[in-house]
């Protein structure tokens, strides 16, 4: 057990460096780049060799690399080139606000989806099942913008019962969130429901299933009691990954509901050549994925005692 | 003696290619809703290839800008069947080029995404050893990226054109299809006909390509219909985003983009090319479960 959870922690260590070179390269490869990318484009040659000089940017790529690693991992991103303040300050009430998102779609998400793939998977291809896959490809057919487009044209537009701008203005409102996490739940609900399905419908054709069937047990309880705890192992690794598709789609639903989260902040940093928010936002997201998938693997060992103990 | 049991035992003839083809296109019927998504993913390929004939304008010319759908240009006497958008061009007419350019780039994409990922799936999967550790270990690093993050960076990086797209696409999906073909070739490599051939002296690459690939098409060729709709997707989104193909040739989700300022006075700039994106992507995913459940089925 020791071991094993060693070697996830290594593995993720490991992959953050490796993703922190790929981002240093692609960003910070040319140190005229970034120079101009943190004075604008406006600068001359001159402004930029001072940058570049004052900064420590001519010196050789490893050395860079090494005092950027470092200034990383005590929490120091550099100055947002747009906004003026440390990276930090932007990027925590940011992250904050998509954690709280985040949250409000795994609360819809997680009990719809399982209740929605146990009822389509307790009986393989009856009409009830049929109609649940075929409902749960057609949300996942809708892209995330396009979902939201939607909803904004139903309740926006057309009922007027909701607003179709989730920037918090006025402080947190609990209607502004309404229209982002059901655009995220319509988009993402439908794998989660496929993988519960599947898993409840190899659980159903067991033998202890059937024994429990044939000595009579209520069909409730052969449900309740016998197959929901096997059946619901495998969804909970799905459910863990899924926090990493949730990171790509509050880029598309934040920027569309103009909700002030990680997500927006990632897109706007990008679109304006914000340079160290980028970096910021792209190494957090990593470890926040990385971070997940680990937890994934070690709760899937401790929940299945089949791969615990062998 | 053996020309005579030969000769005793006509084998039967083999069908053609196309023969064959034709006969497990066939099978789709006995799927609904394969059927469905199969006339979708037709109308809108149709549609893209005589986008020409069938668009009642040019999709880039400036006609009447906030026309209604259902107004009617004074000048030709046509009609703007889903209006127009706020510098006057024709919605009708660019959602029909926009499928055309996703129906070009997807394809091509996933294509390319598959062949990269084809090569490293069977070099991964049958040389075993080193290939194996180093390939699995990228598409592993690749794969925990949140893949959105991945083509924000990437595309505004190195500019958002047709080829850095692709090259994004590819990048972010070669390692996810490397993953299936490698688990298929895990399997396939131990069947009788791989050791055949083996005996045969046959050189590696005839062994991937022509004993083992082809035994794996099955759910490859699911897998290939999901993806497609997947890069559709992507592509829409990014357009979305603005980080998609270059302006001005119409693209889904550039169009949404490009109009949504104004949704709440002229919503059908936005909701058409919403429709069209999410119509084809169904499309594609229904006619991926309709292949699943006849490859089950057998």
């Amino acid at each position: 057990m020791l071991i094993f959870l060693a070697k996830r922690l290594g593995y993720l260590v490991f992959t953050m460096l490796v993703v922190s070179i790929l981002v240093f390269l692609v960003l910070e490869l040319d140190p005229g780049n970034v120079a101009q990318k943190v004075l604008g484009p406006y600068s001359n040659d001159e402004q930029r060799q001072i940058w570049m000089e004052a900064n420590g940017y001519l010196d050789p790529l490893p050395v860079r690399y090494a005092r950027w690693l470092g200034d990383f991992m005590i929490g120091d991103f550099g100055m947002s080139t747009r906004f003026k303040v440390p990276v930090s300050e932007i990027l925590l009430p940011r992250l904050g606000n998509t954690a709280l998102l985040g949250l409000g779609v795994l609360l819809v998400m997680v009990p719809l989806a399982l209740l929605l793939g146990v009822l389509s998977g307790m009986k393989e291809g009856s009409v009830q099942d049929r109609t649940i896959s075929v409902f749960s490809i057609a949300t996942t057919s809708v892209p995330e913008f396009a979902s939201g487009v939607f909803l904004v044209g139903i309740f926006v537009l057309w009922l007027g019962w909701l607003p179709g701008v989730s920037n918090m203005v006025g402080g947190f409102d609990i209607a502004q969130m309404v229209l982002p996490v059901a655009a995220l739940v319509m988009y993402g609900f439908g794998y989660i429901t496929r993988m519960t399905r599947a898993s409840m419908a190899e659980v159903m054709q067991t033998h202890y299933i059937r024994t429990a069937v044939l000595k009579g047990v209520p069909q409730r309880q052969v449900i309740m009691k016998h197959a929901l705890r096997n059946a619901l192992i495998a969804p909970f690794t799905v459910i863990m990954l899924q926090i990493n598709w949730l990171l790509s789609g509050v880029i598309v639903i934040e920027y569309l509901f103009a909700y002030k989260g990680f997500g927006s902040l990632l897109l706007e940093a990008a679109l304006n050549k914000d340079i160290f928010v980028i970096e910021a936002c792209t190494m957090v997201a990593v470890l926040v994925a990385v971070g997940t998938q680990t937890l994934a693997d070690i709760g899937y060992m401790y929940l299945n005692p089949r791969i615990r103990f062998s | 003696m053996v020309a005579s049991t030969e000769a005793a035992v006509p084998l039967p003839r083999r069908q053609s290619a196309l023969a064959r083809f034709l006969k497990s296109v066939a099978l789709l019927r006995e799927s609904p809703v394969g059927m469905v998504g199969a006339g979708i993913v037709i109308a809108w390929a149709l549609a893209a290839i005589l986008a020409p004939l069938i668009s009642p304008f040019d999709p880039n010319s400036t006609i009447l800008p906030f026309q209604k759908p259902g107004a009617i240009d004074p000048t030709t006497g046509k009609v703007f069947w889903l209006g127009t958008d706020k510098i006057g061009r024709d919605i009708l007419s660019r959602i029909i080029y926009g499928g055309r350019r996703v129906l070009i780039y997807g394809p091509i994409a996933t294509a390319c995404a598959y062949a990269v990922g084809i090569v490293m799936g069977l070099a991964a999967g049958y040389f075993r050893g080193w290939w194996d550790s180093i390939l699995s270990r990228v598409s592993d690093i690749v794969l925990s990226f949140p893949i959105f993050v991945l083509y924000v960076i990437v595309i505004s990086t190195f500019g958002a054109s047709g080829l850095n797209i692709v090259l994004a696409i590819i990048f972010a999906s070669a390692p996810g299809i490397m993953r299936i073909v490698r688990g298929l070739t895990l399997d396939l490599r131990n069947r009788d006909y791989v050791a055949a051939a083996q005996t045969r002296g046959e050189s590696p690459l005839y062994i991937m390509f022509v004993e083992i690939l082809p035994n794996a098409r099955g759910p490859l060729i699911v897998d290939a219909c999901l993806r497609l709709g997947y890069v559709t997707i992507t592509i829409g989104t990014l357009g979305f985003l603005g980080l998609g193909l270059p302006p001005p040739d119409p693209d889904w989700g550039g169009m949404v983009n490009e109009n949504r300022a104004l949704a709440p006075a002229f919503p059908h700039m936005i909701v058409y090319p919403c429709l069209a994106i999410s119509s084809l992507v169904l499309g594609l995913n229904l006619l991926a479960d309709g292949l699943r459940e006849i490859s089950i089925r057998d």
